[in-house]
């Protein structure tokens, strides 16, 4: 793991989730997730739509009991000290849950009276850098300005853990730069720790440390971003004899192509890629890195998956 | 001082920021001495985290390409830009060595591909030279 600007490794987590699992029914929501973020870092979390994010964001705001397993946010379980967990998380979801019939200033008043750290200066900071009018209806707002509402009741008592989900999901360019930059101030500010759920790729990588990615209710991967993008390789290879499916290259995964022309990703013995294609009559005719985008398509695609072939698919 | 930042680049993110600091020293666009944007300035700017400016400020102090003062700042190193010289021919090899796999891909001989490089030269001369 590599060591973030602010803080020595040896700190303890700011959340950490161990073994959680949990089914609803026949489903296993989250199947064994264990993940720690250390304090003043960004963990994106990824996945596609069902895999587990918001039912693991659930139990970190202590709305679920993990079945299996523990989940510890400063320490504390937040199902049996919710006050002091959640007085100290600032938390949006993607349709944020805010009174319709108040106006702004009320809401802000409302939200201002559950927190001791409120920070009525910064407030108003963020109230006019969003251009929010104090006497407008939540209700009459659109979904930008309701976004950037409830992103100024999140921050405004300066909470120590940042909990995201899916903040930008069908929000114009502008709005997300609002949320990135208000996430970016968040950890430059003392070094307060952030978990975004994201599924706008991009986003995760410009701010995010580490990335966990859920499929289907188990972690595929988690850790570093850098080291991440570093351990897997894109290599397309060229054999000299039409195939109609890709050969069981070791750590390959995510096959895309026809006939003479295969592309996959690596993720393990890369280095050896040359010698075992070599084996299958083939020779690499381009390489490079691939960008999370890629990584998480091979990941999700299934598509002759060597690493994920042993685990249930949806 | 002007870096752009690609997410979809395939290459980590602090490494891009690396790179074109380097870039911009050896090329002069940033003299010895000069300091460089606070970690929180240019990580708003780029909008990225503010540990990945900080991760690419700690490898080009490593690289001996900046030093950190006591007053809290990062400036670029005396002797920044011999160093960031060795950092920009390294970046060329690679293209270089992306561009020889191609050509030997396609079958064109090394002494055909000099004389193109040549050839190239000649055709992209003028508008930057500037004279």
């Amino acid at each position: 793991m590599v060591t973030t600007a602010h803080h020595e490794p040896e700190e303890s987590p700011v959340l950490e989730i161990t073994e959680v699992s949990r089914r609803f029914g026949d489903k296993l929501a989250l199947d064994d997730v264990s993940i720690a973020i250390p304090p003043g870092t960004v963990l994106g979390l990824v996945g596609e739509n069902g895999a587990g994010k918001t039912t693991l964001i659930k139990h970190v705001l202590g709305l679920l009991k993990a079945q299996a397993g523990t989940v510890r946010v400063f320490g504390l379980d937040p199902v049996i000290e919710p006050v002091k967990v959640l007085s100290q998380i600032g938390y949006l979801s993607e349709e944020p849950d805010l009174p319709g019939w108040m106006r702004v200033h009320e809401l802000i008043r409302y939200v201002q009276a559950f927190y001791k750290t409120w920070d009525a200066k910064y407030a108003n900071e963020l109230r006019e850098q969003f251009a929010l009018d104090p006497k407008a209806r939540i209700k009459t707002l659109s979904k930008g300005q309701r976004a950037r509402a409830g992103l100024l009741v999140a921050l405004a008592y300066r909470p120590r853990l940042l909990v995201l989900d899916e903040p930008s999901s069908g929000l114009d360019p502008i709005v997300r730069r609002d949320i990135l930059g208000a996430i970016i101030r968040t950890i430059a500010d003392e070094g307060r720790t952030v978990l975004f759920s994201s599924h706008l790729l991009s986003e995760v990588e410009r701010v995010s440390d580490r990335v966990a990615m859920l499929k289907a209710g188990r972690l595929v991967f988690h850790g570093d971003l850098a080291d991440i993008k570093q351990s897997h390789r894109r290599v397309t290879l060229r054999f000299d004899k039409a195939i109609n499916s890709p050969p069981p290259l070791p750590g390959a995964f995510g096959w895309t192509g026809a006939g003479h022309e295969w592309t996959a990703l690596f993720d393990l013995q890369f280095e050896h890629v040359e010698t075992e294609a070599t084996r299958y009559g083939a020779e690499i005719v381009d390489r490079g890195s691939p960008t999370l985008d890629e990584i998480f398509f091979a990941r999700t695609g299934g598509n002759g998956s060597a690493a994920l072939a042993s685990h249930a698919q949806e | 001082m002007q870096i752009h930042v690609s997410p979809t680049d395939g290459i980590p993110i602090y490494l891009q920021i690396v790179n074109q600091i380097q870039y911009l020293i050896s090329s002069g666009r940033i003299a010895a001495g000069e300091e460089l944007p606070p970690i929180r300035v240019l990580a708003e700017q780029l909008l990225v985290n503010p540990n990945t400016v900080a991760r690419a400020y700690r490898e080009l102090e490593l690289a001996g390409a900046v030093e950190k003062r006591r007053t809290a700042g990062t400036y670029v190193a005396e002797g920044g830009s011999r160093l960031a010289r060795k950092e920009r021919l390294k970046i060329l090899a690679r293209r270089i060595d992306a561009l020889l796999a191609e050509s030997r891909q396609m079958n064109v001989p090394l002494d055909e591909l000099i004389d193109l490089l040549r050839q190239r030269d000649r055709v992209m001369a003028p508008a930057h030279s500037g004279d």
